[in-house]
């Protein structure tokens, strides 16, 4: 019996290693190990044996069975192992091949720019206010200190409709003056976002259609030093740390002082450069302390209350960051150029 | 305005280098747009002040000539030979530029600034040594008319940079500068910022002939102002004897640096004191001024209807009662402050000069500037503020010059009518309300420095400082005013940088601002690309996107129409957003085979104004997709994606407001539209009202924009949906239990909507339906005709127990026989 196991160990083992399947294995398995496999029939003639004999031939029995069982795991690790190996190398692929886009979609440049100078102002109190595109001569000149005829009215080429009291708005001032009248006495902190129309030429630095973002403040104790400290904020969230902002005084019908505001070149940082034309600096905004009469206009009364104001081209904004040298981009919509933001 | 620096310096003495100059000019709000060097190129040892000692013909050459010309470097005169018009044979003692062999000029025969190099050369057997040059050659002009003549006082062999270099800065002309749009305005300015002294130019007496004067009546002028209102002064000189002729070679040489043509010595001298002093004049020929009532008199005055006069430029113009004439009294002579008249004006046999320098009202002097078309130089100046006290100083100055240049000699006294004179305006101004505006301290006391640098003049009255304004601050009336001179000469430096600490305004969230910025977000979660395209279209552009006119279709709709439109393509305010998409597709389908897009935008509708004439503007946003739906890549192979159609548009709408903005009562409709595929287009509604159209477009709209294929676009109402965004919604408990799921497929007709279908589900349902989801329509085989499977998946589940089958067989029963009911539905086998 001892032999005939001995030789059932041998045989087996022999044709295990001669298989290279699941399937052979789970049938030698069956043959061999299983409830009426060859082992198992070899043992059922244990009974037969002295008594004396059982315990050498069962724990022989024993030793053969555990043998078989751990070739058996170690053959069918190894078959696993080989079939992986085998799956994994057929779905080998060219890591260099174009990766698959969901088709990301973007908001238009203008919008990113202005979500971002509401975002940068509403963190120093600013509130987004919104008023009318096409707007009354009143609202776009008049109550901002600029009479019918007035020179300053030159600085503003206009579209009139057919209305000659109704036009398109020049810039996003006269929000100003809607603003005050809603809210006058409060204090006011807004800006003011939208569409202005002029009457120009298209050229690679005008549109007669462009975004503006107007800020205004009123309150009882606002400064031109608050204004260039407000601005200076602005400048590095916006351009980043480091960032300075210098005035230059200017003219603006609705403002005194009136300044223009720059921040010290983005790329050159003032040694001068092309964007800069070689001054160092970059005129980012008109702006400038509220004028009395507009004030007044709005509903407060100037020798109590004062204001700073402040506009912006978001457009112009994002030529400067992203070095874009024709304004025209910017209004065709074209995807080719929209797609690179 | 051109500010030659040589010019400046007669004023002030300049102690800062021209950049310099021009930066702190800038800084104080006269921006120097650009500086230009006039000269900075030229060789100092070639280009030199040389004078023509002798001149002869050339032996053989009749139109040239030979001039020896001294350059102060030998004692042997250098021969040069010209064929210039100007220089004839027996000239002598003329200064002229004259460049020596082996200098670089200018070729004064083209047109494209080339220059060359002077070599020794031969022309017509004569060896020259030297050229004369014009101001072309030179680099100055385009003139290449003759030889540029320099003053006899230029000293012979001097660098001719040196004599004629210069720096002309341009300044910026804003509406504020009115004080310094002269040379000697620029000059005050200078001095304030540099803190040095101000020369005014001499002004000598009245003149020595016989006296004139105003109101009152003389026997050589009368001059009345008949409408005071639009003329606050009118002064006048009488210069008799003089003789027409070219002006003094460096007032020419000023007045051209400063951008203006020199024409003879009495339009020279005129525009030299308008440049120099900053008031207009008007020369008339004194003889030539009609009689009226037998003498001779000015008369200002609004024009009569329908008057007419020829001015100058040989037009023959027509006149409104809101334009202001100078007159004999009924022959209009000029347009006061616009442009003078041709039967009056200055000629070459002119011997007697009436020399008008006026004041007039600026916001009408440009209306009529505007109204006439007519921008002339002196309306330029006019219509900005000319400072009335100027008028008789600009008489002295050019009366002078008069006397001095054109042989002239003055009449004593002057003809001055002034009913608009203006006491002095006081601005009371305290160190606090400096403080309050700038946020800066400053001591009274340099407050009052600073003021007087500008030649304001100011008298301390314990805390409060009395300013009185000088008459050529035209552009000072407030106190504000006078804190940003504080301002601007102190410079930005100075000024500091502090953070708002003023009371924080109540909170006013904008809350439909920010449901748009929602929108865009969400709907560039769905893949699309934001444009902004033109407000401004055409009525017959948006039509185009209409299948029929609006006309064809009983209305006609009502536009903003622009008075002033820059192109004929942006002529109105568009009224839809439809027009704009398609134009946009159109434009990049050029580059592109898949496009999604969308913009949230404004429109503009007349009709639904608010009463103040102003039209109503909603928000509107646009839809447009076109091209395979899914984006192809190199995994496809060459196999065909299906493209975007309705259902793709659909989905994106119920993604955005029912999805995300959580908007109750959406549903859609089949309807008719005049731009849409009449089988696919649906009408959006929140609850019941119309919101909305999103469809395919009609394959004979796409085909005028040349759209082959599918088409989807939409748009939508936002001002009808952002107010119906919820910014709460109650969540649904996840339930612990398990769910059922039931599949069912009934057959219905092909009519029915599947939206009544899945309504009849959902009711029926209850609360324990969680889920329906439609996943296969069928016609065909075993269904017959006129009629569709619709297969759904039902789950049911509930939050507080497990559902037994006998439930969800019950609730499944139900459905079928209310489908069967309300809808003719039978079960599929
Ligand atoms: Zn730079």
């Amino acid at each position: 019996m001892i032999e005939q196991l001995k030789a059932l160990e041998l045989e087996s083992l022999d044709k295990l290693k001669a298989i290279d399947s699941l399937s052979d294995l789970d049938q030698w398995r069956v043959e061999v190990l299983g409830r009426k496999g060859s082992l198992a029939l070899l043992l059922r003639g244990m009974g037969q044996l002295p008594a004396a004999d059982r315990p050498a031939v069962g724990a022989r029995a024993n030793e053969v069975k555990n043998t078989l069982e751990a070739a058996y795991a170690l053959a069918e690790n190894g078959i696993k192992q080989q079939a992986i190996g085998q799956r994994l190398h057929q779905d080998q692929v060219d890591v260099t091949l174009p990766g698959r886009r969901p088709g990301s979609g973007r908001l238009h440049l203008s919008t990113q720019s202005l979500q971002e100078i509401g975002r940068i102002f509403a963190t120093m109190g600013f509130q987004v206010w919104e008023s009318p595109e096409v707007e009354l001569d009143l609202f776009n000149f008049e109550l901002l200190n600029i009479p019918p005829y007035h020179p300053a009215r030159d600085m503003q080429d206009t579209f009139y409709t057919t209305n000659s009291d109704i036009l398109l708005r020049t810039h996003t001032s006269p929000g100003q003056i809607r603003v005050m009248r809603r809210y006058a006495p409060e204090p006011i902190r807004v800006i003011l976002p939208g569409k202005c129309y002029r009457f120009e030429q298209v050229t690679t630095r005008s549109d007669i259609q462009f975004y503006q973002v107007e800020g205004l403040a009123v309150g009882r104790h606002i400064t031109l030093a608050d204004l260039k400290g407000t601005i200076a904020n602005f400048a590095i969230q916006m351009f980043g740390p480091g960032r300075e902002v210098r005035f230059r005084y200017s003219y603006f019908p609705f403002t005194e002082p009136s300044v223009e505001a720059d921040v010290d070149c983005i790329i050159c940082g003032g040694k001068g450069c092309r964007l800069c034309k070689y001054s160092g600096w970059l005129e980012i905004m008109g702006a400038g302390m509220v004028h009395p009469t507009v004030l007044r206009n709005g509903g407060y009364d100037p020798d109590i209350y004062s204001g700073f104001a402040f506009g912006m081209g978001p457009g112009r904004i994002s030529m400067l960051q992203h070095a874009i040298d024709d304004i025209r981009y910017i209004l065709t919509s074209d995807l080719r150029f929209l797609e690179q933001f | 305005m051109r500010v030659p620096v040589s010019w400046l310096k007669e004023y002030v003495n300049l102690t800062l280098t021209p950049d310099e100059l021009a930066y702190r000019l800038t800084m104080s709000g006269l921006e120097v747009e650009k500086i230009e060097h006039t000269g900075a190129d030229w060789e100092r040892d070639k280009l030199v002040v040389g004078e023509i000692v002798e001149t002869k013909p050339h032996p053989n050459a009749d139109r040239l000539t030979i001039a020896l010309v001294n350059d102060g470097s030998s004692a042997e005169p250098k021969l040069c030979i010209t064929g210039a018009p100007n220089i004839k044979p027996g000239m002598q003692h003329v200064k002229v530029p004259f460049a020596r062999l082996g200098a670089t000029i200018v070729d004064g025969h083209t047109d494209d600034g080339s220059t060359f190099v002077i070599k020794p050369a031969k022309l017509r057997g004569i060896a020259s040594e030297g050229v004369l040059c014009s101001e072309k050659e030179l680099g100055i002009s385009a003139d290449h008319s003759g030889i540029m003549l320099l003053d006899p006082r230029a000293p012979v062999g001097m660098p001719l940079v040196d004599w004629l270099g210069d720096t002309v800065l341009e300044i910026a002309i804003l509406p504020n500068i009115a004080r310094a749009l002269s040379v000697t305005g620029v000059a005050r300015e200078v001095a304030a910022l540099t803190g040095e002294k101000l020369r005014y130019p001499q002004l000598t007496g009245e003149g020595t002939g016989p006296a004139i004067a105003g109101q009152i009546h003389v026997d050589k002028i009368h001059v009345e102002i008949a409408d005071p209102d639009l003329c606050a002064r009118y002064s006048a000189a009488i210069i008799r004897h003089v003789t027409i002729g070219p002006s003094p070679l460096w007032m020419q040489r000023r007045l051209t640096l400063a951008g203006m043509r020199p024409i003879n010595n009495i339009v020279d001298i005129t525009n030299y004191v308008m440049l120099e002093l900053g008031q207009p004049l008007h020369a008339f020929d004194y003889d030539r001024l009609p009689l009226e009532q037998g003498r001779k008199q000015i008369v200002v005055r609004r024009a009569r209807p329908g008057e007419q006069m020829r001015t100058l430029d040989g037009q023959l113009r027509t006149f409104t009662p809101d334009m202001l004439l100078i007159t004999a009294g009924e022959t209009p002579v000029a347009i006061g402050g616009i442009m003078g008249g041709e039967d009056t004006e200055v000629h070459g046999g002119t011997r007697t000069i009436l020399l008008e320098a006026a004041n007039f009202d600026f916001i009408n002097n440009r209306r009529a500037a505007q109204l006439l078309r007519l921008p002339s130089e002196a309306a330029g100046r006019f219509g900005r503020g000319v400072d009335p006290e100027l008028t008789i100083p600009a008489l002295q100055r050019a009366g002078e010059f008069m006397r001095l240049y054109a042989g002239g000699a003055v009449d004593q006294g002057f003809a001055d009518a002034y009913p608009g004179r203006k006491p002095p305006l006081t601005i009371p101004l305290t160190a606090r309300e400096v403080q309050r505006l700038l946020g800066m301290d400053l001591s009274q006391a340099e407050i009052a420095a600073l003021l007087r640098s500008l030649d304001f003049q100011v008298a301390e009255q314990g805390e409060v400082l009395l300013v009185t304004v000088p008459s050529f601050r035209l552009d000072v009336t407030i106190a504000a005013d006078l804190v940003e001179e504080v301002g601007r000469v102190i410079g930005s430096d100075r000024l500091p940088a502090t953070q708002l600490a003023d009371e924080l305004p109540p909170p006013h969230r904008d809350l439909l601002w920010e449901h748009e910025q929602a929108v865009k977000e969400i709907l560039v979660g769905c893949g699309l690309q934001e444009i902004i395209t033109y407000s401004m279209t055409t009525p017959e552009a948006e039509a185009k996107v209409y299948l029929d006119t609006p006309e064809a279709a009983g209305h006609s709709p009502a536009y903003i129409r622009l008075a002033n439109p820059i192109s004929s393509e942006r002529t109105a305010m568009r009224r839809t957003l439809l027009n704009s998409m398609m134009e946009n597709l159109a434009l990049n389908l050029r580059y592109r085979q898949r496009i999604t897009i969308f913009e949230v935008a404004r429109v503009y509708l007349p009709e639904g104004g608010s009463g103040d004439g102003l039209p109503a503007e909603p928000a509107r946003l646009g839809i447009a997709l076109t091209g395979p739906r899914i984006p192809h890549d190199w995994s496809q192979g060459t196999a065909e994606a299906p493209p975007l159609d309705f259902f793709d548009l659909k989905g994106i709408v119920e993604t955005l407001l029912t999805d995300r903005l959580h908007i109750q009562g959406v549903a859609f409709r089949s309807a008719s539209h005049p731009s849409m595929h009449p089988g696919r287009c649906a009408e959006l509604l929140i609850q019941d009202q119309v919101a909305g159209v999103l469809g395919e477009v009609h394959p004979l709209v796409a085909e005028r924009y040349d759209i082959p294929g599918r088409v989807c676009l939409a748009e939508i109402r936002l001002d009808q949906v952002l107010p119906q965004v919820q910014t709460m919604h109650l969540y649904h408990t996840i339930s612990r239990f398990p769910a059922v799921t039931q599949d069912i497929a009934v057959i219905v007709d092909d009519e029915t909507a599947a939206a009544a279908v899945e309504q009849v589900i959902r009711e029926t349902g209850s609360s324990l339906l969680r889920h329906v989801q439609l996943f296969d329509i069928y016609r065909g085989e075993q269904i017959p005709s006129g009629k569709k499977s619709l297969a759904y998946t039902l789950e049911f589940q509930a939050d507080d127990r497990t559902l037994t089958e006998d439930e969800v067989a019950t609730l499944r029963h139900q459905i079928v026989q209310t489908l069967a009911e309300r809808l003719g539905a039978s079960l599929r086998a």
